[in-house]
């Protein structure tokens, strides 16, 4: 386990305010889940749970066939397709684009994958504003935080820390009643809508026979993004594919039920392509950015697929009795929870935090609501023995290097070296002729008989050269 | 090219040949169950108004036409250009405003206004949404900017809910850039997951059957 792991989960666990934060408010998620998920309000939900895995697994098996319908369409509706292989190409061209439009100021809803390749501070470093606007990535992005929570992403903050940030960075008067927090917040931000030169959104899903991108929100956010400045540009992995417009029946059915409780989100925007001529209002530009960063190799691994039908929906989170401990910052990277501890490891490797397959009980929670029926303590599992081996494979290297190391202090001291000869020399007398297929001594040990069975030696000669040298 | 090297890399990952054909895909998941007109009204009512939205039923246009204007009494109104609107002789009401194309005009006026009135292609009934397809009749930002939001429906449009919708229109791109669908008012929980209404659209949602 790293330092920094444990810190960061001895930090929370000491942190009697933040432990209580995130208990009742994952508690509240929690709840919201069961009720309206429960047989009498939704008797289909495990019919609907398998056909979600059942459409997300085929969909993923056949991605390459569904990219290129869904950018057909997208191009049949006047929008454009741009691809990424990671962030720093999606950079490259929001910066083109700006510049080419003279654009300064954009407006972000939330997005997991922008958070994925630090979109912002990309952006930012080249001179572009970019504001997030979703109520809960406006806090941490104010706070220079990660989001603490896939769907709620300042769940950790109380309203008065929320009051100190806003008093600090916008000026406001200190307001701790949360009506007028999110008040101020909404004026602030509308500004920002109405002077946007661009809007930049996620997508929850990407329908490979309409050429849409579909947006889930509660606040309004991601519409007001996605329909004042003049170019919309969806920034998406390669993962979101669903085959068809009708398969969101299913899907919306599970995302808000599972996320926060509720039957559907507020609004579920549907976009395909920018304003058309017998339309009114409309961006006039739309792209999507299908970005790999990464998942092309979780694709390369049978196992590792079924990572890639997560839909952000945050029960596993929720319903995780680690998460709910430990918090979402003790996790390294952009995920956590039960997700983000197979996450993780997949796309940055075992060594980025290797405790991390093993901060679960295994106790199966995060299984049971997965609405796409990841089996994440399989995949747990699976990482863990991906540690041990890489845990064996750097414990060999250690004691090769140690081996090396002995060989090398022999070879620069000229009468060790000698020594060494003649001890070798003598364990293997003269009649010993022909090749030596067994070692004698330490060879025969550990990883040591590993190396020394694949290898012959010649036997060692009575009298070494720098002997017969000195009788010469 | 990225748009090669990703394609490729998704098909050496996947071992398919570029065109290569794919096995069906599971049918989709639709299932539309029977319930009557007078029901399907009862359980939109319910569900929206157990999202804080308001509802109610007027038998007649013109007594949709009174329940707007005293809902708008004092204030400032856009209406869109739904012909049902018309029908209902909504743009006629003071403080209304109606019949606006222009993208720039719209946009101010919604800006400053302090309800939206729209009408809606669908309705919901099993979870209280509203479902608006952009065109030259329903503007996106007038069911967006203003703080309230009016929508005056015909009761028949009122389906039972997604699996309906999404058999009328299997396809909703070949009609429309937008389509969205609104259940109650705008609303975050991003502090503390205390409730509160009204962040970035909407904070009040009332919906006129007809
Ligand atoms: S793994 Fe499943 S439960 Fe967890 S966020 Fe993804 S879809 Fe939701």
């Amino acid at each position: 386990m790293s330092a920094e792991f444990q810190q960061h989960i001895h930090d929370t666990l000491a942190d009697g305010r933040l432990q209580s934060a995130v208990y009742t408010s994952t508690g509240r998620l929690k709840e919201g889940r069961s009720a309206v998920v429960a047989h009498d309000v939704l008797p289909d939900y495990q019919e609907l749970r398998t056909q979600a895995n059942a459409i997300k697994k085929h969909a993923i098996e056949n991605l390459d066939h569904y990219l290129e319908e869904f950018e057909r369409n997208v191009e049949a509706h006047g929008g454009r397709v741009v691809w990424c292989k990671d962030g720093s190409e999606v950079a490259d061209f929001v910066l083109e684009l700006a510049k080419e439009r003279g654009a300064r100021l954009i407006v972000k809803s939330k997005s997991m994958l922008t958070e994925e390749i630090d979109l912002n501070e990309r952006l930012e470093r080249h001179g572009l504003e970019s504001v997030e606007t979703d109520l809960g990535e406006y806090i941490i992005q104010l706070a220079h935080e990660r989001p603490y929570h896939i769907v709620a992403p300042a769940l950790h903050k109380t309203r008065e820390q929320v009051a100190d940030l806003f008093t600090a960075r916008l000026h406001v008067p200190h307001e701790t009643v949360i009506e007028k927090q999110t008040a101020t917040a909404r004026a602030v931000l509308r500004e920002k809508f109405l002077a946007a030169d661009i809007g930049i959104s996620g997508a929850n899903f990407l329908v490979a026979d309409s050429g849409a991108i579909v947006l889930v929100e509660n606040e309004g956010n991601a519409r007001l993004a996605t329909s004042a400045p003049k170019i919309h540009i969806a920034i998406a992995g390669i993962e979101k594919i669903v085959p068809r417009a009708q398969d969101l029946a299913t899907f919306l059915k599970l995302l808000a039920r599972s996320a926060t409780g509720q039957l559907l989100s507020v609004y579920t925007s549907f976009l395909s392509g920018p304003r058309r001529p017998d339309e009114i209002d409309g961006p006039e530009e739309f792209y999507v950015v299908l970005v790999d960063n990464g998942r092309t190799r979780l694709l390369q691994e049978r196992e590792k697929r079924q990572s890639l039908y997560c839909i952000r929906c945050g029960a596993c989170l929720n319903a995780c009795p680690v998460y709910r401990k430990i918090g979402g910052h003790s996790f390294p990277w952009v995920y956590s929870g039960p997700i983000g501890a197979i996450l993780t490891p997949q796309f940055l490797g075992v060594q980025r935090e290797p405790a991390l397959p093993f901060a679960s009980s295994l106790c199966g929670a995060c299984a049971e609501v997965c609405p796409v029926k990841i089996d994440i303590p399989k995949a747990l599992l699976d990482l863990r023995c991906e540690v041990k081996k890489a845990e064996m494979r750097e414990k060999q290297n250690r004691l090769e290097k140690l081996a090396f190391r002995v060989f090398a202090w022999v070879m620069s001291h000229p009468r060790i070296y000698e020594m060494a000869g003649r001890m070798a020399g003598s364990a293997f007398p003269e009649e010993n002729a022909g090749w030596l297929r067994r070692v004698p001594g330490l060879m025969n040990f550990g990883p040591m008989r590993a190396w020394a069975d694949q290898r012959d030696l010649p036997p060692p000669p009575a009298r070494s050269f720098r002997e017969m040298w000195r009788r010469r | 090219m990225p748009r090669d090297a990703v394609l490729h890399r998704v098909r050496t990952a996947l071992g398919r040949g570029a065109g290569a054909p794919i096995p069906d895909p599971p049918p989709a998941r639709i299932r539309i169950p029977e319930v009557d007109l007078e029901s399907r009204i009862a359980s939109f009512r319910t569900r929206i108004e157990a999202l804080a939205g308001e509802t109610c039923l007027a038998p007649s246009p013109e007594q949709a036409r009174a329940a707007v204007a005293a809902a708008v009494e004092g204030k400032t109104a856009v209406a869109s250009n739904a012909p049902f609107l018309a029908e209902c002789g909504i743009p006629g009401l003071a403080g209304v405003r109606s019949g606006i194309t222009d993208p720039a005009e719209l946009r101010r006026q919604c800006a400053a206004a302090d309800v939206g009135i729209t009408s809606a292609d669908y309705a919901l009934a099993d979870t209280g949404t509203l479902v608006m397809l952009s065109s030259l009749q329903e503007a996106r930002l007038v069911s967006l900017l203003p703080p309230a939001h009016i929508a005056v429906v015909p009761r028949g449009r009122i389906l039972t809910g997604l699996d309906e919708l999404f058999s009328l229109l299997p396809r909703p791109a070949e009609q429309t850039s937008s389509m969205v669908l609104i259940t109650g008012p705008s609303r975050t929980a991003d502090i503390e997951q205390i409730l509160v209404r009204g962040v970035h659209g909407p904070g009040r949602v009332t919906v006129v059957i007809v």
